[in-house]
Formats: C-alpha cells, sequence, structure tokens
C-alpha cells in the first residue's frame, strides 16, 4: 500500500496553482530552510565546551594566528559542522530515495538492517585484519552495506514490497548479523571497546581526513539520488504506469540502491550508525512540499543537516561537560515519531 | 506429564504417555493428544535429556555419558560428583528450564497475537531487559540478583509499554510489531550510550549477559526458576483448550463457551511471568521463543498451539546450542545467545521467506 499517496500527486499537479507560483513559494522555502541550516551551522560552531562567540569564530576562519580559540574552531568545531551537514544531508538523502523506491513510509537505512551490515563489516575489520583508523573502515563499512541493502531488498522488496515484509527482512538480516557482531565482540575485547563508541554513531572524532576521505562518495551518491527524482517520481505511481509512462524500472532501482548504498556507506563509516534521521525527515518534508520528489529530495537534502546538526549541538549541551552521542539524540527524538507515525496511519495490512 | 489423555484425532488408539516434568492433572481434567504430537513430544523430551547428558560431559574434564549418568544416581567419585552435581547439572537444568520457558512463552504469545511473528523478543521485551540489566551494571555496579530484578523490571515495563502504545481499539498484531520495532530501536540506543559510559571490565561482563548465558549458574537460580515453572506451566496447560478455540476468533469461542478475557489475560501473564523468570536467570537468549514453537509444530504437524512440544522444542534446542556453543569455541569463551541469535536471524529469514511464498505477508 502506498502512504506516500501517489493519487494525490496526480490530482494535485491537475488541479494546481499556476506552476510558476507554486515553484516560486518552493523555492522560497528551500531559501528559508537554507538560512535556518546556516544558523544551526553557526551554533554548532560555536557552541560546545568552550563556548565561541561568532566574531571568534570569523577570526578564527579568516586570520587564523594559531591561538587556542582558532585551533579549537579550525581542527575540532568546523569539521565537525562539515561532516555533519554532508551525513545529515546523505542519510536525508537515502531516506527519501528508499522510502520512494519502496513506497514505504517506514524505510530507513537504520531499520533496514544496512547499519547492521556495516557494524558486520567494521567489526571484522578490527578484530581480524586489525584496521584502526576511520580512514580504514570506510571501505570495509561501504562493502557491508551493500551487501546489506541487496540482501534485504531481495528478501523483502523485489516484488510488491510492504512494509511490514522489509521491516521484518530488516529486522532478521539485523538479528543475523548482530549475532556475529556479538560473538566477534565478546571474544576480542579490543574489538568490543572500538566497537561500542562506534556503534552509537557520533560527530565527535571528526577530523578533515574523515571529512575528505567520504567527501567524493557522498558527493556522487547526492548527486544520483537528485538525478533520480523524475524517475521516481514515475515509479511511485506503481510499477505498470511507471513503465508507461516511459520510466526504464530496473534502471531506475538500480542506480537508487546505487545511490542509497554510496551515500548510507560513506555516511555509516563517517561517523556510525545514525539512526531515525533518515525516517523523520521525509516525512516532516513531504507535509511541506506534498510528495514530488523533485522538490523532496532538496528539501530533505537541507532539512536532515539540520535535525543532525541541531541533535548534535543538543548533546554537547545536556550533559557537560561529556557529551550525548549525536546518533543517541536523534534516535530518541525519532523513536516516539516512529511510534506515532505507526499509531496515526492505518497500519493494517500496510 | 502422567496426564491424562486418551482420544487421538485419527482414532488410531492409545499413545505413549508424554513426558514432562510438572503437569498434574487432577479433578479429572482431560487433554486430547494426537499420537503424532506425542511422538514427537517423546522424541523431543528424550533428545532434550540425552544432550543434557552430554552437555554435562562437556568440558575440560570431560567425561562419558556412562559416567555422567552412574554420577547423577550417585555412584561417582567425590570428584565427578562435585563436577557433575555441584557445577554442571545446574547450569544444564537451568537451560532446560529456560528453554522451555521462553519455547511455551513463545507459543503462547504467538497464539494470542494469532501471528507467527510474536514473540517477546519481537515486542521489544528483550531490549527493555538489556536496557534495566545495563542500567543496573553500568550506573549502579549491581551484583547479579540486582542485574536480573533490573532486567526483569525493564522487560516488564518495556512490554506494558509497547503494549499500550499499539493498542487502538484492540491491538493489531502488526502494529504491536511496528511499535516493537521502533520501541526496541529507541532503547537499543540507549544501550549503546549506557555501553560507552562503562569501563572496559562493566562493559565485557554487560556484553555476555546481554547475550543471554549458561556460564556460571548454580542452584540459586535453578530453584526460583523451577518454582515459577511449577506454578505457570499446570495453569497455562490447563488453559490450552480454551486458547486453542480462542484461535478460532473470539465470537466462535464465545459461543463455545469460552471466557475469552480471562482466558486471554491468563495466557498473556503466564508467557510474561516465564519469560522474565528465563531472562533474570540467563539473560535474554535471542529467538528461542520465536522459534521453538514454530519447528515444535512443523513436526508435529497438530492444529492449536502445541503448548507442550513447543516448551520440549526449547529445552532441546537451548541446550543443543550450548553444547555447540562450547564445542565450536571451547568452554566458556561463548554464551549460548550468539548460537541462538545467529540461528534465529536465518530461520526468521527463511520464515519469512515461506511466509512470503504463501502470500501471507
Amino acid at each position: 500500500m502506498t502512504l506516500v499517496s501517489p493519487v494525490r500527486a496526480g490530482t494535485e499537479t491537475a488541479t494546481a496553482p499556476p506552476p510558476g507560483r507554486r515553484a516560486a513559494r518552493r523555492a522560497a522555502g528551500l531559501a528559508a530552510s537554507l538560512g535556518v541550516l546556516l544558523v544551526v551551522a553557526a551554533a554548532s560552531v560555536a557552541i560546545g565546551a568552550k563556548p565561541i562567540t561568532l566574531g571568534e569564530v570569523w577570526h578564527g576562519l579568516a586570520h587564523y594566528s594559531g591561538s587556542d580559540t582558532d585551533v579549537v574552531v579550525r581542527d575540532v568545531r568546523v569539521p565537525r559542522t562539515v561532516l555533519g551537514l554532508l551525513v545529515g544531508a546523505a542519510l536525508g538523502l537515502a531516506g527519501a530515495v528508499i522510502q520512494a523506491l519502496t513506497r514505504n513510509p517506514l524505510a530507513d537505512p537504520g531499520l533496514l538492517g544496512l547499519n547492521a551490515g556495516a557494524s558486520a563489516a567494521v567489526v571484522s575489520a578490527i578484530s581480524f585484519l586489525g584496521v584502526t583508523s576511520l580512514t580504514g573502515y570506510v571501505w570495509f563499512a561501504f562493502l557491508g552495506t551493500a551487501v546489506a541493502s541487496v540482501l534485504v531488498y531481495a528478501l523483502g522488496g523485489s516484488r510488491g514490497a510492504t512494509p511490514v515484509r522489509l521491516a521484518l527482512a530488516g529486522t532478521a538480516v539485523y538479528a543475523a548479523l548482530y549475532g556475529y557482531v556479538n560473538a566477534v565482540e565478546l571474544l576480542d575485547t579490543a574489538a568490543l571497546d572500538k566497537m561500542r563508541f562506534w556503534t552509537v554513531g557520533s560527530l565527535a572524532s571528526a577530523n578533515m581526513t574523515v571529512v575528505k576521505q567520504v567527501a567524493p562518495f557522498l558527493v556522487v551518491g547526492a548527486v544520483l539520488a537528485l538525478a533520480l527524482g523524475r524517475s521516481l517520481n514515475a515509479v511511485a505511481l506503481g510499477d505498470d504506469t511507471a513503465r508507461a509512462l516511459g520510466t526504464r524500472l530496473g534502471r531506475t532501482r538500480l542506480l537508487a540502491m546505487a545511490a542509497v548504498t554510496l551515500l548510507c556507506g560513506a555516511a555509516t563509516a563517517a561517523c556510525g550508525p545514525i539512526a531515525f534521521v533518515g525516517l523523520m525527515v521525509p516525512h516532516v518534508v513531504r507535509a511541506l512540499t506534498g510528495p514530488d520528489l523533485r522538490w523532496t529530495l532538496p528539501y530533505a537534502a537541507v532539512l536532515s543537516p539540520v535535525l543532525l546538526l541541531a541533535a548534535d549541538v543538543i548533546g554537547r549541551v545536556v550533559s557537560r561537560p561529556s557529551e550525548l552521542q549525536a546518533g543517541v539524540v536523534t534516535t530518541l527524538i525519532g523513536g516516539p515519531v516512529f511510534i506515532y507515525l505507526v499509531r496515526r496511519r492505518r497500519m493494517a495490512q500496510l | 506429564m502422567n496426564a491424562s489423555v486418551h482420544e487421538s484425532k485419527s482414532g488410531t488408539a492409545p499413545l505413549a504417555p508424554v513426558r514432562g516434568a510438572t503437569l498434574r492433572t487432577r479433578g479429572g481434567l482431560s487433554l486430547r493428544v494426537d499420537v503424532r504430537a506425542a511422538l514427537v513430544g517423546l522424541a523431543l523430551a528424550v533428545v532434550a535429556l540425552g544432550m543434557s547428558v552430554v552437555l554435562i560431559g562437556t568440558g575440560d574434564f570431560s567425561m562419558a555419558p556412562g559416567d555422567v549418568v552412574r554420577t547423577l544416581f550417585g555412584g561417582g567419585t567425590t570428584i565427578q560428583d562435585y563436577i557433575v552435581n555441584e557445577l554442571r547439572l545446574p547450569r544444564v537444568l537451568v537451560g532446560l528450564l529456560v528453554g522451555a520457558s521462553l519455547g511455551l512463552a513463545g507459543a503462547l504469545f504467538q497464539s494470542v497475537s494469532r501471528n507467527p511473528l510474536g514473540s517477546p523478543d519481537v515486542v521489544g521485551f528483550g531490549q527493555g531487559s538489556a536496557a534495566g540489566a545495563l542500567t543496573v551494571i553500568v550506573l549502579f555496579q549491581g551484583g547479579p540478583n540486582e542485574v536480573a530484578a533490573g532486567a526483569v523490571a525493564g522487560g516488564l515495563l518495556t512490554g506494558l509499554g509497547v503494549y499500550a502504545l499499539a493498542w487502538r481499539k484492540g491491538v493489531h498484531g502488526y502494529r504491536l510489531v511496528l511499535v516493537g520495532i521502533g520501541a526496541s530501536a529507541m532503547l537499543s540506543a540507549v544501550n549503546g550510550y549506557l555501553l560507552t559510559k562503562a569501563d572496559l571490565v562493566d562493559a565485557s561482563r554487560a556484553m555476555v549477559w546481554l547475550t543471554g548465558s549458561l556460564g556460571g549458574r548454580d542452584w540459586g537460580q535453578v530453584v526460583p526458576l523451577a518454582c515459577v515453572c511449577a506454578v505457570v506451566l499446570p495453569l497455562v496447560l490447563g488453559h490450552a483448550r480454551e486458547l486453542r478455540m480462542l484461535e478460532m476468533g473470539d465470537d466462535s469461542a464465545y459461543a463455545l463457551g469460552v471466557r475469552v478475557e480471562r482466558t486471554r489475560l491468563v495466557m498473556v501473564l503466564g508467557a510474561v511471568v516465564l519469560t522474565a523468570a528465563a531472562t533474570s536467570a540467563a539473560g535474554p537468549v535471542a529467538f528461542v521463543a520465536l522459534v521453538a514453537p514454530q519447528l515444535a509444530r512443523r513436526l508435529t504437524r497438530a492444529t492449536g498451539p502445541n503448548l507442550l512440544p513447543a516448551a520440549l522444542m526449547g529445552a532441546a534446542l537451548l541446550i543443543t546450542a550450548d553444547w555447540a556453543a562450547q564445542r565450536l569455541f571451547g568452554a566458556d569463551q561463548l554464551p549460548v545467545g550468539v548460537v541462538t541469535g545467529v540461528l534465529g536471524g536465518c530461520y526468521l529469514l527463511g520464515l519469512l521467506l515461506t511466509e512470503r511464498r504463501a502470500g501471507r505477508i
């Protein structure tokens, strides 16, 4: 069943007000969202264990003098914020694409067991291959995500996906892989020590090397996702209609899965599994823009980093002087939203 | 069970009595058991006991099954007697009781929710008890008994919460599952956070507990668990007939004279108490509750909840998994929950595929 409501999409375009004005309104909304994003990004640089004024931020960026404040700005806060921007955008885009592709409003990279794939690969890398750097994790996280995404999609979604089936396929993959992750962690205490910090998903260990490492993949994935908006719109109308409209379904699905794998794999590699951003933001966005993916995707790309950076900032503030990891904060916000969605929609027989 | 049963579906009469430990049927209660189910039950019981003997013989001080049996009946040397009766027997008994409790609880859950995936694991009981236990371990540095209490409290609270959140003019099975998934995800984030707050020793201890382990269990765990089983098992099995009618739908059950709400309440409470007791004894051993009833049903091919075969299957599964964990990875290297978790995940995948082929989900 499609809760993304393709029917409404059709009628809306039919009875829409002059397209020019709609587009202008949506563009204005996008600009406003960008403004919010800037504010949150500035807050993310300024707020933390050491409060920094915006003037000092500017000084650190423009006239680097090597003072403590400048070092904090350049080497800690800015990389962290940039990574938050990139990863947030990636998670939002991936969530929107997965939900459109599976016509499933509850699809989310974390829920679908993709993160479990990344975890399994990373724990293997740590324990068996002695990989210890974030730079090294990236490839393994990619591989794990790719394998898990193929597996879950084949099991739960290849034809006539229902939300329950996908969620269960994700749970099953998650269970099987986490059994393995547990086993490795129990046998290898050093791996447990690394994994327990990686697993919660945090921006805290961000640095410019990591940013440079994952940025190319995130950018390619994002471009791919944004370019797929039109085809995914057609997919939302149902396989037959999409085919009749000239969409090449197989190619679209493949490209979409590739985009999701690139985005999730890189995001997870950079800061560990962060759940629920990809689930929540597309819902908020659809409430703002309607179901047209050509708008949903850019909005998701802008608003998701807002959520992630805000969660990160909240995590820095609530338990000073230590931090609550961004992944924990997003899940604690996202869980109730998920349950609310399950309760509100007529989920019966989804 | 020296139960009293004597009518078989096929009409081919009387059966091998089904084996079990605690059922007493007095007051003229009669159960129906068909031959196949009875034989399967017997076979499962034999497997469970046989594996128990093998498991007792497994370890650094390995013993032949014959020696184990002789020692169990009091004929061993002092060393053998100590190792068997003090060290390994309690562990095996805990395994059998935990497996049986989980299998039975799973069968009850699946029958009441009329959903083959209904199990305490899926509705968040596991993560809830984990959160309770972790809180005790990490924040209060509690000992084993406090950890068990925390686990039970956490699991019960989560179960209640999920049930309440899924309630909208009745609990729809899939909504329950989805709310459970959401709650589990939140709780696992909390658990992940608590693990990062612990020092590494506590974290490893917590990981072992979280996976579900039979290591180091002694008579102190056996006795309470056995008491719970002794009370709940007869109670639940006594209601098996009503439960079976309940599966036909509330209205039909009413018409047949079943007190629907009371039966359901007893069954759910029984399942929750059994799960809680099992969790407090061995930690949240994954997936036995989900898998045991399904496998039992496949073997007996009987309709209805298959309560006793599910319990026996649970016991056999858990003991076999524990034996496999010890044989594959060496004594007490990996807890039993790792084996059941991996197997359970694979089983869930298989179930998903068959259910899908049959067009049920």
